[in-house]
């Protein structure tokens, strides 16, 4: 047995409220190594977790932000041919020294640091079906060799590495498999109140009461192509925050709703099902 | 009991692998899983189970197997500590204090545990109920309430409560589907071509110019490569299709989800394709699409894909106003159709669900001389997509 003390290293930040299954797989994770693959709806807090581990261990954060265009390769390095070419027109430099043209990438920067650090792969599920399995062995062995100049990469200190994905691709057995998995569930009301509170600690309590109960009638109107959830909320809240909306109007209405809507469909549907519903929506 | 854990997921259908197992035993080896049962519950489930969807089955299986172990392990700390704490003791009555000193200290726990799981349900898992209730002996936290709250977060259920609960109902992949196995077969019918804005540094025509300009560097730029492919998806929703509904929209979340095709367009008949086809498989008059409109916007690069079980009164096919819809008059026999579509895109493939022994209908044999039929299954779709791209280059 390793000292326990060690493993309880991530216990959430005051600003991330971190549920208790949340806590145990990112410890886990940290303690074995292994990347942390966090799923759930879009707005849950997902990238925010990376933000809270780094601030509440204290280490560096890296961000690699995965496009569909993004592949694997951009993470470890890339070779900077035009400066190069561009460098021996002019004689600037000493072209033959390639070393000075590779740009490590995020992936690389974490591995090459000399302290630990937390390595955010944020929407793996963006790029490419291949591009998880292209980065296992990278991900497994923590190395990797920069083939233009023969150097090895490797981490001394093993990151923290967390992934998001919002399910848009199936991920790759083999990549699974090497992951701790974690799914936000969405916050039930007390949590949510939780989190609200967090970020709005002097919102009075009759708004806030009524500003959750529209919430979560809005995430239970069929067929929302975009259900809002936690970040919608917040920004929700600091609308009505600052424009000083009173409690009677939330009851009777929805001002700004398009803060937590993002799609004229939605809207319409959910001002057509609250009219029948409750009688008092428009 | 471990052991059993594993065997039950496998036999749940959950793909534990023998690497993920190994991974729990060095985690609960190296005292990273606290020794009681939730913590082992939230461990488990993290590294064994990597889809929401088999979280349901998790818990089917963790239930099954721990159930009548369960440990009050949290909530007997939070008892001893609120034993301890002499501040919440006087604000008890004296009834209450007696009814108290007369119990040990696992009666306690049970009747706390009973209290907390009322509580709870009524509640919906709040974590404040100590301070509201009233009706609990428990109830007078209000004066300490962070001595009895639970867990610290999330409401205080413990590992059985959740499993119990199943909350992952929802996530189950019977309507989930896999569908990256038909999404890499049809990734290999990309065809990819230069075209757009010239935003990609062409290397060797770089070096091949700096070197014509003896030296002075001359950049070269080239278009990305994009997938020009036009896929259209022609399905078959009429009554002897139900069965196969599941697999097509396998095939169908499949093909919609791989973003690559340059333009991707899905359409419903019901059995053979005639004037109308529809965009909305329910195939009212609103979503209908002319034939004759697909026929035109084919491109050298699009692909037609129709799946059916080709299964049918021949006459639907042959004869004029052969439609199994007996209002629906078709000018021209379906047939007809088949061909025309046949010919206006340069691939096409159909797609049957039905067991290749069971092709012996003669409105199979009429189809499968317009169309090469493949099965719908992951070695047909290869297949298929051999075909495909054989036509294509």
């Amino acid at each position: 047995m390793t000292e326990p003390v060690e493993f309880e290293r991530y216990k959430g930040t005051d600003d991330y409220i971190a549920s208790d299954d949340l806590k145990q797989a990112v410890n886990m994770s940290i303690a074995l190594a292994r990347p942390l693959l966090m799923k759930g709806e879009p707005g849950t807090g997902k990238t925010m977790l990376a933000r809270s581990i780094a601030q509440a261990l204290e280490l560096p954060l890296v961000e690699w932000s995965v496009k569909s265009t993004t592949k694997a390769q951009d993470g470890l390095y890339i070779y900077d041919t035009v400066q190069r070419l561009h460098d021996s027109r002019f004689n600037d430099r000493d072209v033959s020294s390639i070393e000075q043209y590779i740009k490590l990438g995020p992936v690389g920067q974490a591995f090459d640091s000399a302290t630990q650090q937390v390595l955010l792969i944020d929407e793996v599920d963006k790029a490419d079906l291949e591009f998880p399995n292209d980065l296992l062995a990278e991900l497994d062995q923590m190395k990797f060799t920069i083939s233009e100049t023969g150097r090895q990469v490797e981490a001394t200190v093993r990151p923290v590495v967390i992934i998001t994905s919002n399910s848009e691709k199936e991920l790759p057995d083999a990549f699974l498999r090497r992951c701790i998995f974690h799914y936000i569930a969405f916050p039930e009301p007390e949590l949510m109140e939780r989190i609200v509170r967090v970020h709005f600690p002097k919102l009075e309590d009759h708004l806030l009461t009524q500003a959750m109960a529209s919430f979560y009638r809005i995430r239970q109107v069929d067929g929302l192509r975009k259900r809002p959830s936690t970040s919608e909320l917040l920004d929700w809240l600091q609308v009505l925050q600052a424009a000083g909306v009173d409690v009677q109007r939330l009851e009777s209405d929805l001002p700004f709703v398009g803060a937590l809507l993002k799609n004229e469909n939605d809207k319409q549907a959910v001002q057509a099902g609250g009219a029948s519903s409750r009688g008092q929506w428009r | 009991m471990f052991l059993a854990l594993f065997g039950r997921l496998r036999a749940h259908g959950v793909q534990v692998s023998v690497h993920e197992w190994l991974t729990l035993m060095s985690a609960l080896d190296r005292g990273l899983v606290a020794p009681n049962l939730d913590s082992f519950y939230y461990a488990s489930r993290a590294i064994l189970v990597k889809r929401e969807a088999d979280f349901d089955r998790f818990d089917e299986v963790f239930l099954s197997l721990f159930r009548g172990i369960e440990t009050p392990d949290s909530i007997g700390e939070n008892v001893l500590e609120w034993l301890d704490n002499p501040k919440l003791m006087q604000s008890l009555t004296p009834e209450q204090m007696a009814a108290l000193e007369s119990m040990d200290l696992e009666a306690l726990a049970t009747l706390f545990q009973e209290r907390l799981k009322e509580q709870t349900e009524r509640h919906d898992g709040g974590n404040r109920w100590i301070g509201t209730g009233g009706t609990s002996p428990f109830g007078h936290g209000g004066y300490h309430p962070s001595g009895l709250r639970i867990g610290g977060s999330g409401g205080g259920r413990n590992a059985m409560q959740i499993a119990s609960k199943r909350l992952f109902q929802n996530y189950r992949d019977d309507v989930v589907l896999d569908t990256r196995q038909i999404q890499v077969a049809l990734k290999r019918l990309r065809r990819l071509t230069r075209c757009g804005r010239l935003d990609e540094l062409d290397l060797d025509g770089t070096i091949d110019q700096t070197s014509r300009n003896a030296g002075d560097l001359e950049l070269v730029f080239q278009a990305p490569r994009k997938n020009q492919v036009r896929m259209v998806l022609l399905m078959d929703a009429g009554g002897s299709m139900t069965p196969h509904a599941r697999l097509v929209s396998k095939l169908f979340s499949a093909a919609s989800k791989t973003r690559q095709w340059k333009s991707f367009d899905s359409y419903y008949f019901h059995n053979c394709v005639y004037e109308t086809v529809w965009t909305d498989i329910s195939m009212q008059e609103r979503s209908s699409v002319s034939t004759s409109k697909i026929l035109s916007d084919a491109t050298p690069e699009s692909i037609l894909v129709l799946v059916g079980d080709a299964a049918m009164h021949p006459g639907e096919l042959t004869e004029q106003y052969g439609s199994i819809d007996y209002w629906h008059r078709n000018e021209t026999p379906g047939i007809e159709w088949l061909q025309q579509l046949r010919r206006a895109f340069a691939t096409s493939a159909w797609l049957n669900p039905m067991p290749e022994r069971w092709w012996n209908a003669s409105s199979l044999y009429l189809i499968r001389r317009v169309f090469p039929m493949y099965p719908l299954t992951l070695l047909g779709l290869d297949n298929a997509v051999d075909h495909l791209r054989g036509q294509a280059s």
